[in-house]
């Protein structure tokens, strides 16, 4: 789609909060540099975590944070959905489900338990799931949180109706341009950047640890050499499951994988084997 | 005055509303409502490896992930009986300037300060006052340049893990933010001198006050847990006194003391019990400005943010001019089943966190008691206080008086919000 239309009149954007931690639109928040000249070059129509205005829709472009989780949540996104014309679903909780889809997992009936007194009272649903399972989405980008450089490269892309230009390789090719030293290869550590979208930078290695894949799986990725090449290492029970059933755990392709590598985790001849803690 | 309804209360951090009933011109109900949907991280931390914990608390909040990240190391290195370096103590205080500096720019300028001025966002001043817009996003970025040079980023940093750090940062990135910091310094000062000069809503309240307190140092990740009214506990004993309560129109727990009083939190709590060990600057900023301890007015709590990013500067050129890291970056730690609880200051006040994990090093039990929760039962009473002067005034200003005080809390709906729905209903 254009956002350049043939009046001057600036797209309308607006910004929306699902359940989610904040901290994806806090990185466009973070965007200090570039933040005031944003303001100027689009309307920022809806935006509650920086605006009381709120001007009435239909918007340009929607930027949704957040996952679906409740029953109210499933019907005011297909609203969301009908108000904007381009809809971008930010971050890995509107991506793949996040953090809180580990409920997908096990019970949420029981995690209330755990954590509330009365979860009679709660609305919540079985499962969190990602926007595009829920409306057609017309971009997705990755992290948790969001590389808030990405966020800004789709809108100015679709200011110069063009395609965004994202980070192509997965986090394992990031290490290797930044001259990072392999932790797996010179410690022995699991790490999940073979098989996780870039975009991060490779952070985790460059810090001495492994990939945790908060930047969701890779389109072009051997899942199952990844987890027989990682499991064996585990320092910890279930290291390699545990990582893949993290951040972006509902997503289809760690689903997979996590099962996999929670199947060789049980068999004791490569189970855990008394290797240094971490 | 007939129902006012507010569609969304803007620049919080979550979901909520806020129902407020009246009759004969008093209020006879108010409520808080959180919606900000539940999820349940207490519940999935159980099973997860230890080291796994800060990484996934830092979820809770966007805004203040290293708060989560701290709490949580220190209370899974007291269940491990470990004991982390000086060195790592002062580089993980440094991080905890960032995220003060970070979340407090925030608030101060792009959330609280429109209120005063008048203005829907920070993006409307900026159109009046761009000086003072690009000032704040500069202080702010400084913050957010600290976490990214020891953490890899922002939001969500990743080097910090029980026992320590991952890696050693490198200094050289962390030195060369030294005339930022400088220049934050001064720009914090001045942000002091015109906190006091701004237009505040009178409201004078009688608060218990709660915060981490520690003899030599304004206390953010170590020290007991005092109380305004006497008390003072270890942080292992802080649930012998302050209790949590599920309400029916809250998916955050509420907080209160065991003789069911209700306690404040955050800023205005930290400069009532430890201004005494506030750095130089900052307790010039203090004196210069004329500024009265304790602030008992909740909207003022800009003040005290503003009087904190002084100190977070301050503390922050000290560690990084004294940073020169040398040993382990962190501990090689030894298993074993235990219970631990930790607490550090979060940018809107304590945040409590207890574990207990098995031999193994996997939780077994996870529970989080955040600053918002705790505030809750008390921004309904200082509501309460409002209303007088609420039913006094046009619709407009009623609302947008009763929306700035739920504001100046620095609320973490997140860590508990959707929107703030604001209701007053007349039942006469």
């Amino acid at each position: 789609m254009t956002l350049t239309p043939k009046t001057q009149q600036k797209p309308k954007v607006a910004v929306y909060k699902f359940s989610s931690c904040d901290g994806c639109q806090l990185s466009l928040l973070n965007l200090e540099d570039e933040l005031l000249d944003l303001a100027a070059a689009v309307d920022i129509s809806y935006f509650l975590e920086a605006t009381r205005t709120v001007k009435p829709g239909p918007y340009d472009v929607g930027i949704v944070e957040g996952s679906i989780t409740t029953p109210h949540e499933a019907e005011r996104i297909k609203e969301v959905r009908q108000q904007c014309k381009f809809l971008i679903a930010l971050g890995t909780c509107a991506t793949a489900g996040g953090i809180q889809a580990l409920r997908n997992f096990a019970s949420a009936g029981e995690y209330a338990k755990t954590v509330y007194a009365h979860p009679e009272y709660l609305e919540y649903l079985e499962t969190s799931t990602s926007i595009p399972e829920n409306v057609p989405v017309d971009l997705v980008i990755w992290g948790c949180p969001v590389n808030k450089n990405m966020a800004l490269e789709a809108i100015a892309a679709l200011l110069q109706n063009r395609r965004p230009r994202f980070p192509p390789s997965p986090v394992c090719l990031e290490c290797k341009r930044n001259g990072t030293i392999c932790v797996v290869v010179s410690q022995g550590i699991p790490c999940l950047g073979p098989v996780v979208h870039g975009g991060c930078g490779a952070l985790c290695p460059a810090s001495g640890r492994g990939c945790y894949g908060c930047f969701g799986p890779s389109s072009v990725a051997n899942f199952n050499a990844l987890v027989q090449g990682m499991q064996p290492r585990d320092r910890y029970p279930n290291e390699t499951a545990t990582l893949l059933r993290s951040f972006s755990s509902a997503a289809p392709a760690f689903k997979t994988a996590a099962e996999l590598a929670y199947k060789l985790g049980a068999n004791p001849a490569s189970a855990h084997g008394g290797k240094e803690t971490l | 005055m007939n129902t006012i309804e507010v569609p969304a209360l803007a620049r919080v951090e979550g979901e909520g509303g806020l129902y407020i009933g009246l009759k004969d011109g008093k209020a006879v109900e108010i409520r808080l409502d959180i919606y900000e949907p539940p999820r349940f991280f207490e519940g999935f931390l159980v099973g997860r490896y230890l080291q796994e914990v800060p990484d996934i608390t830092a979820r809770i909040c966007g805004i203040c992930p290293v708060a989560y990240q701290m709490s949580s190391v220190a209370a899974l290195e007291k269940a491990l009986e470990a004991e982390i370096s000086p060195q790592v103590y002062a580089l993980r205080r440094l991080m905890y300037c960032g995220e003060y500096i970070e979340s407090h720019a925030l608030h101060v300028y792009l959330l609280q300060a429109p209120d005063l001025l008048g203005q829907p966002s920070a993006l409307d001043l900026a159109a009046i006052a761009p000086q003072v817009v690009k000032d704040a996003l500069r202080m702010k970025k400084i913050g957010n340049a600290i976490l990214k040079g020891i953490g890899g980023r922002s939001v969500h940093p990743v080097n910090a893990c029980v026992g320590g750090f991952y890696r050693w940062p490198e200094a050289a990135p962390l030195k060369a933010l030294l005339p930022e910091l400088e220049w934050g310094l001064e720009a914090a000062q001045a942000t002091v001198k015109w906190a006091v000069t701004l237009p505040y809503p009178e409201l004078e309240l009688d608060y218990e006050f709660v915060a981490l307190h520690h003899p030599q140092e304004y206390a953010v990740m170590n020290g007991e847990v005092w109380s305004s009214k006497g008390s003072q506990l270890s942080v292992s004993e802080f649930e012998t006194r302050y209790l949590e309560e599920h309400v029916k129109h809250s998916n955050a727990l509420h907080g209160y003391t065991k003789d069911g009083g209700h306690y404040l939190v955050g800023p205005l709590a930290r400069l009532a019990l430890n201004h005494a060990q506030l750095l130089p600057a900052a307790q010039k900023a203090l004196a210069d400005n004329q500024i009265k301890l304790p602030i008992t007015n909740p909207y003022k709590s800009l003040i005290a943010r503003a009087v904190e990013l002084v100190q977070a500067y301050e503390e922050a050129i000290q560690i990084v001019k004294a940073y020169a890291p040398n040993g382990p970056a962190h501990l090689e730690l030894k298993l074993k089943a235990g219970e631990g609880s930790g607490a550090s200051e979060a940018p809107r006040g304590l945040l409590y966190h207890r574990y207990k994990i098995d031999a193994q090093g996997l939780v077994q039990f996870a529970k989080i008691v955040p600053p918002t929760a705790q505030n809750l039962p008390r921004i309904e009473q200082d509501l309460l206080a409002l209303v007088p002067q609420i039913v006094a005034m046009p619709q407009e200003q009623a609302t947008l008086t009763a929306e700035h005080l739920v504001r100046s809390y620095d609320p973490c709906i997140s860590c508990a919000t959707h929107f703030l729905k604001l209701k007053i209903e007349n039942r006469e």
